[in-house]
């Protein structure tokens, strides 16, 4: 019954959240990472050169399918405001369902930016569908198709080393984040500029994907908020034995 | 059709949410969970489509690595032909996954393994913060008190510091990051549920 109640109280928050901040610029504390992500976008339409999306290999129908969808929504926030360079952006995936739905978000990105024709089904690959075949996959596209920055953004694995470390012999930055714990450790070492945590679901707001997206983290605050308070109770009882 | 494709993806994805929480629609839920399946498994049948299409294309343009292109399509055509004739039971195919895709992946992980431990260097020198020695600090911890060591263990390190920091330090910050893992999917999940994100179908 808890979990009912936690997604219906969360979705009518969200959806209260996203009228009342519909027309207001949100304030966001800095991510040094998803700052320089939007400086390499730029980068990307000014020098002509592309952005490698990561998406993952985290199935639809399996619990990892929440970091390929928030990184698909990147990816079309990506997509809309790279249209202008000479080079797409390619989006590669270990999953094929997710490959198929990153063309469709390439896509309907290039169509909102009014620029169909641009669009190749090319650019939205699957690399491989094991683990390791999928950072095989990758690590040609980052290390041989004129990308500037390497962006990872889904449910990768330990295997992520591998695609960072073929950015890094050609001097490519990578900016990453994933569900996994131990890939977040391996992102830590390895990605130049890593995401910790629940960051990666926060890339949406910082990139200006719209209102919903910042009142995702107000939501996300809230309810951190009432499970620390929770959890607090909980001991405190616990201490007084009472529970 | 945009509309038409939201109300579809909303009201399924309700239903098999609904099929959590009422148990007269669970029947419903699987039903729609049984289609995705099958229609994961179709989507495997188009992304082997796709990646021959991107590397035949690597290949005609005669690019960089348009070697290996070829040389992944024939493969790809040579494990398909025999698969379909033989059977995937068949020792010769068995031979193929156990004579080549288990030591290819079993050289990447050695690979990575090495990789790892260059990052780890390389960390030092990229961000040279006390975050960055904790985290060096407590691998080499870690590794000391799991490895054997040709002189033996170190006392305590393997008894009492390497559980302490993995169960207690290391357990307690995993269990922090997936609760806020778990929200950032449950906000994600939401927004996708009420077409707030579509990453289907057009604009």
């Amino acid at each position: 019954m808890i979990e009912l109640v936690t997604i219906v109280v969360s979705l009518l928050l969200l959806l209260l959240l996203t009228f009342i901040r519909r027309k207001s610029t949100p304030k966001l504390r800095p991510i040094p990472a998803l700052t320089r992500l939007y400086r390499a976008i730029g980068l990307s339409v000014e020098d002509g050169t592309r952005l490698h999306i990561s998406l993952g290999r985290g199935g639809l129908l399996t619990g990892r399918g929440g970091a390929s969808l928030s990184g698909l929504s990147a990816l079309r926030y990506l997509v809309e405001r790279t249209s202008a360079s000479d080079r797409p952006p390619v989006a590669t995936s270990g999953d094929p369902a997710l490959a198929l739905l990153s063309q469709d978000t390439l896509k309907a990105g290039y169509q909102a930016t009014g620029a169909d024709e641009l669009y190749q089904p090319t650019t939205g690959r699957l690399s491989g569908m094991s683990p390791f075949s999928f950072a095989a996959g990758a690590m040609p596209v980052v290390r041989d198709e004129n990308v500037s920055a390497n962006v990872m953004l889904g449910d990768f694995g330990p295997e992520s080393a591998l695609i960072i470390e073929s950015a890094e012999r050609v001097n490519i930055p990578t900016l990453g984040g994933t569900d996994d714990v131990s890939a977040q450790a391996v992102l830590y070492a390895a990605a130049q500029e890593p995401l910790i945590g629940e960051e990666m679901f926060a890339a949406g707001a910082y990139l200006g994907a719209g209102p919903a997206h910042s009142a995702s983290l107000t939501v996300q605050d809230v309810l951190r908020w009432l499970i620390v308070l929770f959890l607090l109770v909980g001991a405190g009882l616990k201490f007084l034995g009472l529970f | 059709m945009r509309v038409f494709n939201a109300a579809i993806a909303i009201a399924i994805g309700l239903l098999v949410l609904a099929g959590y929480f009422v148990p007269s629609l669970a029947g419903l839920q699987t039903l729609f969970l049984n289609w995705a399946m099958i229609l994961a498994g179709v989507a495997a049948l188009v992304g082997i489509g796709n990646l021959i299409s991107v590397h035949g294309e690597k290949i005609r343009k005669r690019e960089t690595g348009s070697v290996y292109s070829a040389l992944l399509i024939l493969s790809l055509f040579a494990t398909f032909v025999f698969g379909f004739l033989l059977g995937p039971d068949h020792p010769a195919m068995q031979m193929v996954v156990n004579g080549v895709i288990v030591p290819v992946e079993a050289s990447l992980m050695a690979i990575l393994a090495v990789t790892l431990i260059y990052a780890a260097i390389r960390l030092l020198r990229r961000r040279l913060d006390l975050m960055s020695v904790i985290f060096l600090v407590t691998a080499l911890v870690i590794l000391l008190g799991s490895a054997s060591l040709p002189f033996g263990e170190i006392p305590l390190l393997g008894t009492t510091v390497r559980p302490w920091i993995t169960q207690v330090l290391a357990l307690g910050g995993a269990r922090g990051i997936l609760i806020g893992v778990a929200l950032g999917m449950l906000t994600t999940g939401l927004r996708v549920l009420t077409a707030i994100d579509r990453p289907y179908g057009g604009k």
